[in-house]
């Protein structure tokens, strides 16, 4: 026993430990064993698994493992108490959420101990950011709930919402995917971790207590199987995940084709980027927050630190010194900064990266003191001399270890921080707010935080670019995560419509016939590709027949193929960086343009549309005409916004373009369907490989001259004539495509969700028909969400 | 379940910028700054990020908490650091006589004998008073070992003449202060003026002799962190031994922001020079809870050989009533009042 004088002498660290006698007393009154919570009620605890404390290894419960039985209760249970949430209306939720909030206040302690318990995470974390978060997010969404009629009008909730969460924030991610979707409207049925199910368990008691109508909440407990039960539910209307990339992958290939709306929060290697200018004490607590904050188990963790070479030494130097001062130790006690790792298997995970790092030759530094024996600990790890290449730098480690390396130049650290199949967030530090707010936007993250790291709040999205997801939670744009624009019924396309229907048989036999037009012998004409601002010839040599609506041959257009694809979306990569970069009036500018020498020429193409289409060419090529100045109007007026987060900071949320977006436009309004969703995209500084409709590609094809004259770029708008299931695969599968726009059948648009997987590219697709005439169907903000993901900047500041 | 990682090989002893900290003097042997010629592109190169800062400083009392027998020996140990301060326009000889009374017997014996202290010679670190009273002092703690402490040149806002202000260190110095602590001149930080800052800081250490130097930076009235860090280091490179946050009179006293930062410029110093500089809050430091908050940052920042006399100091007035109300209260198990512990 250490006396006080000892303490006097040494002024050492003495235990602080946080009572556990409220939750031990919590699980003792379920008698430490839990059913699931369906419709209301406690089912009996059945096919059990344990729950551990993995800081000491001991049993903490009994969870029970939800089958598909269960699965279909907890969804029918939903599904049941829909109709009456939203009959409650934006106000009546309001009180709910209201009422859940302050209920997470009167139990915080509870709830933080009970995590901190489980999850292993340092009680200065879950009493101090996690359970005070999991709150804030409630009364957040009672806001929005509060103003959803006046806010997001013409939007209807999506349903019954299927949701599996993580087991590194284990409440805080339930909180994340409960409160959108109660606020707008949805009915959950949520699957917390097996290895941390408690807080959710404890939280379906709160929601008992409190007296939500049964249903509204369905708590369901299990691994793996029962989440793919839950995803791949017929009656479920949408998905929300958030996990591994590779559990994330497998949800979009299973609900692909099934109108399920998802989002996914993936994993991350987000980048800790140091300036020469920064300050250098600050940034060394910035990498404790980072990669020392929950054991480094954090999704958006800064696990790659870039710094500038002139300060490397002296970074790695105070690094080393802070290191030696963190404390690894029991969860419960109050003066511990790193706790325990959750389970055994992501212990040996991070062991074998680690060991690996050293065989492929970074150094490795740990701190001098040990960790506890007992228990499943792992000390803070520093990483130097690590090559990019290095599977250390590449892989995500989910632990307490950080690699480093240099950098010579802004554009150098760009460049590494971009290296990476990841976006979730990045960090920059310099005291020079010209090169943050510089390189932040040039950072491919959804979150960038300048002079902070791993912040977090309601009021801001969060989510990732490219394989680390897609989808916003937080703010207004996580709401739209939740809801659907609200739409006239529509009718389905016809399956197997993409089959060449008019130009069946062998098309050699129909090609060599040019552009043809009625009444004398034209000049003839050869319509080709368009990639890269020129007209190039198909790769294939081929050409497809098209065909009047009555019946007539109205001439050739290029058959494209893979090789196609693959140039077009090379040049459209090679054209989006300048177009991004463009300003918003400039692409006004152009849209204008392409608007008004549409209308030079709007007789011939009215013609060409009763020709192709045997509609009314006029009132489509007036349509378009409207839809060009709609986007040139959109291009400077799609704002951002400044959320409002309770720090002395302010977090811009910036739209910013995909990047390359691949299109297959619609059969029906072909001219007009063709460039309702090109000129968004472009509009919002995208570069497009679009294919057009595969019955009137002809339209298009006269459109791409107009698209020159008009002053586009080259390469901004690339066209690759062809059969669809030729053209399809090699799109949707490209992996430096960034999204896929498929308003095709549904089974096009179930076979671009599966080759989608490949890097996660964004997916838009619709089978049922639009009215592209309808400028409340055919045009507007919805569409320029589809364009843009949306990136918060968080700039702290005080002088 | 095991853990076999704890035994990858660590290299950080090794390591230049631990070779300094790793063989500090003992207490009391500590060899004076001698300071370094003014460095000025040190001084431009300086950043701090008040945000950051004031994050680190907002985590440094929930990051860390020293409870029972730790609580009660950690402030024990605050109490040697204290230079029990009067600094009131009314203050007498007799009010200084009990002030050092205080300073040699800081806890009641009996609570003393109960925390198991009774053979060690507790004591306040210094007495601090207006020069008036140094004579005072001296001869009222007399064989006690206590160091008096001088608030000189024109304390507290430092703009009377310079030769006042000289003199009145060498007239203090004579009276038997064995500290200094002088107030500088905000108006050279705010201008930039560096060298004028490194000049009259000079200056008054050369007046000091012998007696230790504290430039008080009176951070209250600087605006910025990354200025307070500025005159730190000027101070430091001028040769002064502690810097200090305030005088006390300024409208924001001691911060741990502004402590984190001040910390950080004595770490940098030390970690370029090897010199060795103190540090000394004052002003506003009431609480026991807030002396163990500054306890944690000098251990977590400046680690444990700066949390001795020393290289670390409280400047307070009523911060030791309430630790002694603290360590009843360990010993008893009841909660305490000021009035069952004897007044400076």
């Amino acid at each position: 026993m250490t006396t006080v004088r000892e303490a006097f002498d040494t002024l050492a660290w003495g235990p602080a430990p946080e009572s556990t006698a409220e939750a031990r007393a919590w699980l003792e009154a379920h008698g430490n064993r839990f059913g699931q919570y369906v419709g209301g009620v406690w089912t009996a605890p059945a096919d059990p698994f344990e729950v551990h404390d993995p800081a000491t290894g001991k049993l903490l419960a009994h969870a029970s493992q939800a089958d598909a039985a269960a699965v279909d209760a907890a969804v029918a249970a939903a599904r049941a108490a829909l109709p009456g949430w939203q009959a409650l209306g934006g106000h009546g939720r309001a009180r709910w959420l209201y009422a859940i909030a302050r209920g997470i206040q009167r139990r915080s302690r509870l709830f933080a101990v009970i995590e901190s318990l489980d999850n292993g995470k340092p009680i200065r974390e879950s009493r101090d950011i996690d359970i005070p978060l999991v709150a804030r997010h409630f009364l957040h969404h009672a806001g929005w709930a509060q103003l959803l009629d006046r806010e997001f009008p013409e939007h209807d909730p999506v349903g019954v919402v299927g949701q599996v969460i993580p087991w590194n924030f284990p409440l805080l991610m339930f909180a994340w995917k409960v409160a959108p979707a109660l606020a707008a409207g949805n009915t959950v049925v949520i699957k917390p971790a097996e290895y941390t199910p408690l807080t959710a368990l404890c939280f379906a008691d709160l929601l008992h207590d409190l007296g939500l109508p049964p249903g509204v909440v369905n708590v369901i407990t299990g691994d793996g199987r029962t989440g793919a039960a839950l995803v791949g539910h017929d009656d479920v209307d949408k998905v929300a995940f958030t996990g591994s990339t590779d559990v994330g992958r497998a949800i979009r290939h299973a609900t692909a084709g099934s109108g399920k709306k998802l989002t996914l929060e993936l994993g991350g290697k987000s980048p800790f980027i140091v300036f020469d200018d920064a300050d250098i004490d600050s940034v060394v607590e910035g990498v404790v927050d980072a990669i020392w904050f929950n054991q480094g188990q954090v999704c958006c963790a800064g696990s790659r630190i870039l710094v500038a070479e002139s300060v490397g030494d002296a970074l790695i130097a105070k690094l080393r010194a802070r290191m030696e001062t963190l404390r690894v130790g029991s969860p419960l006690d109050k003066a511990v900064d790193i706790g325990a790792i959750v389970a055994p298997v992501q212990l040996e995970r991070i062991t074998a990266l680690v060991e690996q790092g050293k065989s492929e030759g970074a150094t490795c530094w740990q701190p001098s003191w040990a960790v506890p024996t007992e228990g499943l600990f792992y000390p803070p790890t520093l990483f130097t001399e690590v090559a990019p290449a290095a599977t250390i730098a590449q892989e995500e480690i989910f632990g307490p270890v950080v690699v480093l390396m240099t950098f010579r130049t802004p554009e150098e650290a760009v460049e590494l921080a971009n290296n990476t199949r990841y976006g979730l967030a990045a960090s920059v530090w310099s005291e020079n707010v010209n090169l943050a707010l510089d390189v932040a936007p040039k950072l491919k993250a959804g979150t960038v935080w300048v002079n902070c790291t791993n912040m977090f709040d309601a009021a801001s999205g969060f989510g990732g670019y490219r394989e680390s997801g897609y989808g916003r939670e937080g703010g207004r744009e996580g709401m739209y995560e939740y809801l659907k624009p609200r739409a006239a019924s529509r009718e389905l396309r016809a399956a197997g419509s993409s089959a060449p229907a008019s130009s069946a048989g062998d098309p050699s036999l129909r090609s060599g016939l040019g552009v043809r037009s009625t009444g004398g012998m034209p000049v003839d004409r050869t319509p080709k590709l368009y990639i890269g601002g020129k007209q190039v010839r198909p790769d294939s040599g081929h050409s497809l027949p098209i065909w009047s609506a009555e019946g007539h041959p109205l001439g050739d257009v290029g058959r494209g193929n893979r090789k196609d694809i693959r140039n077009a979306v090379e040049a459209a990569h090679a054209a989006s960086r300048g177009w991004s970069r463009a300003t918003a009036h400039l692409r006004a500018q152009v849209l204008y343009y392409l608007g008004e020498n549409l209308s030079i020429r709007r007789e011939e193409f009215s013609a060409r549309v009763r020709e192709v289409a045997g509609t009314d060419g006029t009132a489509e090529v007036d349509a378009a005409i409207r839809r060009c100045f709609t986007y040139a109007a959109w291009a400077d007026k799609y704002d951002g916004a400044v959320h409002h987060t309770p720090l002395r900071n302010v977090t811009l949320a910036m739209p910013e373009p995909l990047g390359v977006v691949g299109i297959i436009a619609p059969d029906e309004s072909p001219l007009l369907g063709f460039l309702s969703l090109v000129l968004p995209a472009i509009a919002m500084g995208n570069a497009v490989v679009a294919v057009p409709s595969e019955q009137a590609p002809l339209l298009v094809t006269d459109l791409y001259q107009v698209m020159e004259t008009s002053d586009i770029p080259g390469g901004v708008v690339n066209i690759v004539t062809g059969w669809r299931r030729e053209l399809l695969p090699p799109l949707a599968g490209h992996d430096d495509v960034d999204a896929v726009w498929v308003h095709a059948t549904r089974e096009e648009a179930a076979e671009a969700e599966r080759l989608s997987c490949g890097n996660l590219k964004r997916t838009w697709t619709e089978w049922t028909k639009r009215d592209w005439a309808d400028a409340r169907e055919g045009e507007g903000p919805e569409f320029l969400r589809h364009a843009t993901q949306v990136k918060n900047i968080w700039v702290p500041y005080g002088a | 379940m095991t853990t076999s990682t704890t035994t990858t090989s660590r290299t950080g002893r090794g390591d230049p910028a631990y070779v300094a900290r790793d063989v500090p003097p003992p207490v009391g042997r500590l060899p004076r700054n001698p300071g370094i010629p003014l460095d000025l592109g040190w001084v431009r190169e300086v950043r701090v990020n008040r945000s950051a800062v004031e994050r680190r400083a907002a985590t440094i009392g929930t990051r860390r908490s020293v409870k029972q027998a730790w609580q009660a020996g950690w402030l024990l140990r605050a109490i040697t650091l204290m230079d029990l301060t009067t600094l009131s326009g009314d203050d007498t000889a007799g009010r200084v006589r009990r002030l050092c009374a205080k300073a040699r017997h800081p806890v009641r014996p009996d609570l003393l004998r109960a925390l198991g202290m009774a053979d060690v010679p507790l004591t306040v670190g210094a007495v601090c008073v207006y020069h008036t009273f140094v004579g005072t002092a001296v001869e009222a703690l007399a064989g006690s070992g206590i160091p008096v402490a001088a608030v000189s040149t024109g304390f507290p806002a430092g703009l009377s003449p310079m030769r006042t202000r000289l003199m009145e260190i060498e007239d203090s110095v004579a009276d038997g202060a064995e500290e200094i602590d002088i107030v500088i001149t905000r108006a050279h930080v705010l201008t930039g003026n560096w060298q004028a800052l490194y000049d009259e800081v000079q200056a008054f250490r050369a007046a000091c002799g012998q007696a230790h130097l504290k430039a008080i930076l009176a951070t209250g009235e600087l605006a910025t962190l990354r200025d307070v860090s500025r005159a730190s280091l000027v101070a430091m490179m001028a040769g002064a031994d502690f810097v200090k946050t305030s005088t006390g009179k300024e409208p924001v006293n001691a911060t741990l922001p502004v402590g984190i930062t001040m910390a950080r410029a004595i770490r940098a110093y030390h970690e370029r020079t090897g010199h060795w500089v103190g540090f000394k809050p004052a002003g506003g430091i009431r609480k026991a809870k807030e002396s163990l908050d500054w306890l944690a940052m000098m251990k977590e920042e400046l680690g444990d050989r700066w949390t001795h006399p020393d290289l670390f100091r409280f400047g307070a007035s009523g911060l030791l009533t309430d630790i002694e109300r603290q360590l009843e209260h360990h010993v008893t198990g009841r909660y305490s009042a000021a009035h069952r512990h004897g007044m400076a």
